[in-house]
């Protein structure tokens, strides 16, 4: 299909306008002012909107720095790592790496933690649809060669922060007390059957297991990593073992 | 594929859920953005399928950027095909807007002049469409804060010659029309009266607000309260004209509980009502 030059480097220069105050030539109005005042609609809403898509993505990173701090902050975000396409759900992947290197948000060295911890909750939110398995799977077969298979939403979450005591204490839209935690947290991540999205703590021997687990390693070469107790328990718990098979991997 | 009921509509919110599934069929029919369904799995989808269950389904699309000067993403039309397929929508539109470029998602629908090479490149995507989602689409007239000086056509004739040449259907936002009549001081009817309502498969009704300029008021698209009295004036005069159509109530920002939306439902069905001869009765 033929491109029209003008109709090309006419919205090349709407676009570059939307991240400036002058409105693009070419536009009608009874001057100067109120050109840019309507103009000014357009700026507003795809400035708005894709704050608001940011802090729907991560709402705890928002309570911890304040709505307004975190508008000013998606700003800057949004005009480094734009959206590149219509699936807004796959945007911001790369806001734990911006939070790491946005000096004002230095103070806050857990704050990108929190943020891929969000991260991981929304996969877990929209991963594939996948049916549990039931518990005898882990009895019925030689625990060496078993390699389960887990729901499509598992992953083994780690920090060298409290960013799952933290995540977890701002759930409620009032702001906690003092924390007593320090130091590395690990969290399960997970969808259950009914939908619901977990945030599982657990210590860091099932961590490594639930990594392995996660990898397909047989139960049994996972179980020399830390004792797999907990990690199974959680997985049964939470409908996540979704399929089981003995010998090499698939 | 525009098989809606001609009835009313609601645009679908999660937050609605339990309200729907308690109360099956209080309305004819509802209408996602496919955006909002392109993840895997999960609640989403979810929600979607027992929403389909029950009601005649509106796939409403933001994303394909229309009018955009660029080739139409690939990877988009595969998206809403998988879309259209797991869930054989009764409709789906999309709008007369553009909303990417040169590698960017700006996020909101932009407007384009009416010249003869923005319809060329408009009928040549929307042909795209109806070729990759193997179904005739509706194309929605916009809310727009600026025109351009490069424009030739008006948008009815534009509109107009888009479904002469690509057989398309048309969604009529009759709220959009009042809002860019007050913002580009023309007359709303004026305009209803070039539009061709023979090709109009659907209808939206949505809130707006207003702000006020130097030189004037603008009005503001914000799907964010109840739909405005001369924006029902103008609908009950084109219903008048058309017999009754599948008619969409839109409220996206400050969301109400779902017996608000009911009310609003039950407004716009009372103005078909009277159309068709029958008696109103709303759910």
């Amino acid at each position: 299909m033929s491109l029209e030059p003008d109709h090309q480097a006419l919205q090349a220069s709407f676009k570059a306008a939307l991240r400036h105050e002058a409105p693009p030539a070419g536009l009608v109005g009874v001057d100067d002012d109120d050109r840019a005042l309507r103009f000014a609609v357009y700026r507003n809403n795809v400035q708005y909107g894709l704050s608001r898509a940011l802090a729907a993505r991560f709402p705890v990173v928002e309570r911890l720095v304040g709505p307004a701090f975190f508008r000013a902050m998606a700003r800057v975000f949004i005009a480094a790592s734009p959206p590149r396409d219509p699936v807004l759900l796959g945007w911001g992947v790369d806001f734990p790496t911006f939070l790491a290197g946005f000096p004002p948000v230095a103070a806050l060295p857990y704050l990108p933690d929190v943020a891929r911890l969000e991260l991981a909750r929304g996969r877990a939110f929209h991963a594939a649809d996948a049916t549990p398995v039931a518990p005898e799977i882990l009895t019925s077969s030689d625990p060496a060669t078993l390699r389960l298979d887990l729901h499509p939403s598992v992953e083994a979450f780690t920090s060298d922060h409290a960013a799952v005591s933290i995540w977890t204490a701002h759930q409620a839209a009032t702001p906690p007390g003092p924390l007593r935690a320090a130091g590395a947290e690990c969290a399960l991540i997970g969808r259950r059957p009914d939908h619901t999205v977990i945030v599982e703590p657990i210590d860091t021997g099932t961590h490594d297991v639930l990594c392995a687990l996660v990898a397909a390693t047989p139960l049994g070469v996972a179980a020399e990593r830390g004792d797999p107790t907990t990690a199974l328990t959680l997985l049964l718990r939470h409908g996540l073992i979704v399929g089981a098979a003995t010998g090499e991997p698939r | 594929m525009n098989r809606l009921p001609p009835t009313v509509g609601l645009g679908f919110k999660p937050e609605h859920f339990a309200d729907i599934v308690r109360r099956p069929g209080a309305v004819g029919f509802y209408e996602v953005h496919a955006e909002n369904y392109m993840g895997a799995g999960g609640m989403p989808h979810a929600m979607l399928a027992r929403l389909h269950d029950d009601h005649a389904l509106s796939l409403h699309g933001v994303g394909l950027s229309i009018g955009g000067a660029g080739d139409l993403d690939p990877d988009h039309l595969r998206r809403l095909r998988r879309l259209v397929d797991r869930y054989r929508p009764e409709s789906f539109s999309e709008h007369l807007a553009w909303s990417s470029h040169g590698n960017t998602w700006l996020n909101d629908l932009l407007p384009l002049p009416y010249t003869d090479a923005t319809l060329a490149t408009v009928a040549a995507h929307v042909d795209q469409v109806q070729t990759a989602l193997g179904c005739r689409m509706l194309l929605e007239n916009p809310a727009t804060y600026v025109t351009f000086e490069a424009s030739t056509w008006s948008e009815t004739a534009f509109l107009a010659e888009v479904v002469h040449r690509t057989g398309c259907g048309l969604l009529l936002d009759v709220n959009n029309v009042f809002v860019s009549a007050i913002n580009h001081r023309f007359d709303a009817r004026a305009y209803l009266a070039s539009f061709p309502l023979h090709a109009v498969g659907q209808i939206h009704l949505a809130g707006h607000d207003t702000e006020d300029l130097p030189t004037g008021p603008l009005l503001i698209d914000s799907h964010g309260r109840p739909v405005a009295d001369p924006v029902w004036t103008l609908y009950a005069e084109v219903i008048a004209r058309t017999g009754p159509l599948p008619t969409l109530i839109e409220w996206d920002a400050n969301v109400p509980p779902f017996d608000v939306l009911l009310g609003e439902a039950g407004r716009a069905e009372a103005i078909l009502a009277a159309a068709s001869g029958k008696i109103s009765h709303v759910a």
